[in-house]
């Protein structure tokens, strides 16, 4: 046989499909968002650039002490004045409001998450977005009924929260932070990270749009000071946190013996797990979007791949193979599947732990994918033959980079992969429901994924174990934080 | 698991036709407990994981030039069908007229892979082909014919046999065949197998060449993931050049997980082998779209050299006016309308 004019990589080398961002209209600079208007910040301001090309995006303000102070006090105004005193289905209306404008709103936040965080528009898109109004829709409903959250009739609100979010999911973190906080009757000071602020200062708008009492929702920008300083602040009730593990050490020594009530959502390194008798395809496409979806910027990613020795070859053939038909590049273009790394910082971590991984001793290999030339970047990477005592099957590294070990065992697999400081999520894949059960009773995880990975729900509650943090978010558990029984004092 | 003492193992013959690919990945002494052991052997299919997969895909953005190939590409992949009991001579002329000269607006369309017909229309089609009538890979028209008491199979192997026979002997380039579906939800195995390894001897001419041989695996009736790769993996044991989703006459027909699926065995094959067959899904794919989305799964799963008329195929009817209508958009840059494209 002979082939009609063969499409040599003609088809596959897709068409740029890139997602218009005439829709997003960016202001050159961004001021704080406090008590309901845009401030100056007083602290000196910083430039947000695009990882993908390093291009400035705007200039934002930096809050200072007294800018957090302000921050802080226009909450607990908003607080005794307003929003405790609203019904709670008066509260739900403003919720299911503003989930409306985030979906009217979606492709402008698609566009503004991927050029500012870097990944692909068809995650800030398919995923992101839709998630942030799902969470809003689903809090709105909890507003009116929170004598139902599991701590007896009249729950009440703690008061003022201050929330610090990262910068993987920059609009989904603010959205599990400040939906179930508002629903809950507490008012916000939420810090987004250094890297990528642009979202939640979009989102402000969202909040003047939406007419929310002013106070309510406070948006202060700025790096590790800012946060530090509205942690510190003694007229905060509760910290929110979710971030790294060292930061979230930093955050439990500063409020230990305050009266503040405290979350944190830390770091991971969760097993995924493959049997023999997983599907394997499917499996094979849940080993990638665990590690690879969002650049492995995911602290939940599944970035120890624990496989049973007897089918590791063959798992890491077609994981190979697949691998190789990703595409990394414009986060904007549609077909993009692996975006830019979030900061040059945050590209030379991962090259540091590569590079010790390599020189511990495990295989090394990475997909085979042009490499742009401005921005940061990091091909889809997978170190085969590594041990429980390489660095890189115990530090986590935050990026497109999947340690693989293997197991012989069920006991041997729950042993591995809860061989851990960390605790946050864990997957399994078999076909045999009852080996699912009996692995999941065992693995010390907050969550866990059967044949499925990277799946999130407002209703199903996240959170980790041991070093991973503590407190959940989301679902009815998620309230449980911003909530304190009617009965206590 | 099952024993070989099971009442549909026990029944069926044991020792099955020596087919060459069989043989070749089950060792030489072919049984049907060998069979049923390597099909039930196979990894099973998570249908969240697969229809996520497939749903993934379907997302790609073709644009511009990608989307004028992919157009070009679908027109070329078509096996434009009629498959009614109504059909006569006048409407199998009027089906080729089309195949031959979809776009008499534009003379560079390209033509359809083949036509596919009933058996007994096999003449009328190769003689208003005339001497368009040929391999695809040339640019020419291949007939195919559905055979084996399509679309149910419901018939001994005798009268299958015949029915294959005719349509090769009658000039049939391409052979759809339909499996016994009964035999396979029954656990017979072999049967199925036997039947496609004496189809496909019935597709040989007597020069000594064969008619290539699609065998449908009609993926509604089977009805789940599990079967649709057991049988898939069967089919291609046995002889199968082709795979081929559905007869069009059962809902669902061809859907984008079950071709993925289908994909996926197509590949593993490959691997295994380094040998390549074909997929053609049929029925239900109507709009360029789609056909579109079918291009994309193909290039991802196994590559896009599978992009070609002898292994890759649409069986459809209306998807091509579609297609023409989209490709004179892509050409004149608006849209014209179903009077602007012609009716077979």
């Amino acid at each position: 046989m002979k082939d009609i004019e063969p499409a040599d990589g003609r088809f596959l080398e897709y068409a740029p499909a890139p997602e218009s961002t005439s829709i997003l209209k960016v202001r050159t600079d961004y001021g704080l968002f406090i008590d309901g208007e845009w401030v100056q910040g007083r602290g000196k301001s910083f430039t947000t650039i695009s990882p993908s090309s390093e291009k400035k995006i705007a200039t934002i303000a930096s809050a200072s002490d007294a800018d957090v102070d302000a921050a802080v006090a226009a909450a607990r105004r908003a607080y005794e004045k307003s929003w405790a005193k609203l019904s709670g289905s008066d509260r739900g209306k403003y919720l299911f409001r503003i989930a409306r404008l985030v979906q009217e709103r979606a492709r402008e936040l698609a566009v503004a998450e991927s050029l500012d965080n870097g990944k692909p528009i068809k995650e800030s898109r398919d995923v992101d977005v839709p998630l942030v109004a799902a969470w809003f829709f689903y809090y709105a409903g909890w507003a009116d009924k929170l004598d139902y959250a599991g701590l007896g009739a009249n729950p009440r609100p703690l008061g003022v929260a201050a929330q610090i979010i990262p910068w993987n999911f920059p609009l989904l973190m603010l959205a599990w932070k400040i939906a179930p906080a508002l629903a809950a009757g507490n008012t916000v000071v939420l810090k987004p990270a250094e890297t990528t602020p642009l979202t939640a200062l979009l989102f402000a708008e969202i909040v003047q749009q939406a007419g929310l009492p002013r106070g309510v929702v406070n948006i202060v920008t700025g790096a590790g000071d800012t946060g530090a300083a509205l942690v510190r602040h003694p007229d905060v009730d509760k910290v929110a946190f979710t971030g790294s593990t060292a930061v979230g050490r930093e955050i439990a020594k500063t409020v230990a013996g305050t009266h503040k009530k405290v979350t944190l959502e830390l770091g991971g390194k969760a097993a995924n797990i493959v049997f023999d008798d997983a599907p394997i395809d499917q499996a094979v496409e849940g080993i990638v979007n665990g590690i690879f979806f969002n650049q492995g910027h995911v602290c939940c990613a599944g970035s120890r791949l624990l496989v049973q020795e007897n089918v590791h070859d063959e798992v890491i053939d077609r994981l190979k193979r697949r691998l190789s038909t990703l595409r990394l590049g414009d986060p904007l273009d549609k077909n993009t599947d692996i975006g830019a790394i979030n900061s040059a910082e945050q590209l030379e971590r991962i090259r540091t732990l590569s590079d010790i991984g390599e020189r511990e001793g495990a295989e090394r290999w990475s997909a085979p994918c042009e490499i742009p030339e401005n921005g940061f970047w990091f091909a889809p990477t997978i170190f085969t033959g590594v041990e429980t005592s390489s660095t890189i099957a115990r530090e986590e590294i935050f990026g497109p980079v999947l340690s693989v070990l293997t197991f012989r065992t069920p006991a041997e697999a729950i042993a591995k992969a809860n061989n851990t400081p960390y605790g946050l999520s864990a997957g399994i894949w078999t076909d045999k429901g009852s080996k699912i059960l009996a692995m999941a009773d065992r693995l010390r995880a907050g969550v866990i994924w059967a044949n499925t990975f990277n799946r999130f729900d407002p209703a199903s509650p996240f959170g980790g174990y041991k070093e991973s943090g503590y407190g959940r978010e989301g679902g009815r558990h998620g309230l449980g934080a911003y909530l304190k029984s009617g009965a206590s004092k | 698991m099952t024993i070989d003492k099971s009442a549909p193992a026990a029944a069926a013959p044991a020792t099955l036709a020596p087919a060459e690919r069989a043989v070749q990945v089950l060792g030489g002494d072919l049984t049907e407990k060998a069979l049923r052991q390597n099909l039930e052997g196979l990894p099973g299919v998570d249908a969240v994981g697969l229809e996520q997969r497939a749903a993934g895909l379907a997302t790609r953005s073709i644009k511009t030039s990608s989307k004028a190939w992919a157009l070009d590409r679908i027109i070329r992949l078509i096996d434009l069908t009629t498959l009614e009991g109504a059909d006569t001579p006048g409407k199998v002329r009027s089906l080729v007229a089309k195949a031959v000269n979809p776009d008499p607006s534009d003379a560079a369309t390209p033509r359809v892979a083949a036509v596919c017909v009933y058996g007994d229309k096999v003449p009328d089609a190769i003689e208003a082909l005339g001497a368009a009538h040929g391999d695809p890979d040339d640019g020419l028209i291949s007939v195919a014919a559905v055979a084996t008491a399509f679309p149910s199979g419901r018939a001994s192997l005798r009268v299958k046999l015949a029915d294959t026979a005719d349509a090769v002997a009658a000039g049939a380039d391409e052979i759809d065949m339909v499996i016994d579906r009964g035999a396979f939800l029954a656990g017979r195995y072999g049967k199925v197998f036997d039947e496609i390894v004496a189809v496909k001897e019935a597709c040989r001419r007597t020069d000594g060449s064969y008619a290539s041989l699609k065998v449908i695996l009609e993926t509604g009736e089977l009805n789940t993931y599990d079967n649709v790769r057991r049988a898939s993996w069967l089919a291609i044991l046995a002889g199968g050049d082709f795979i081929k989703t559905s007869t069009g006459k059962v809902q669902p027909a061809a859907t984008l997980p079950v071709t993925l699926l289908m994909l996926e065995a197509v590949r593993d094959w490959h691997r295994l082998t380094g040998e390549k067959v074909g997929v053609k899904p049929a029925g239900g794919i109507r709009a360029s779209k789609d056909a579109i989305r079918y291009l994309v799964t193909v290039a991802e799963t196994v590559g896009e050299e599978w992009l070609q008329p002898h292994l890759f195929r649409f069986g459809a009817s209306s998807l091509l006016n579609d297609v023409l209508l989209q490709r004179q958009k892509t050409i004149t840059g608006h849209y014209s309308g179903p009077d602007y494209v012609t009716i077979d």
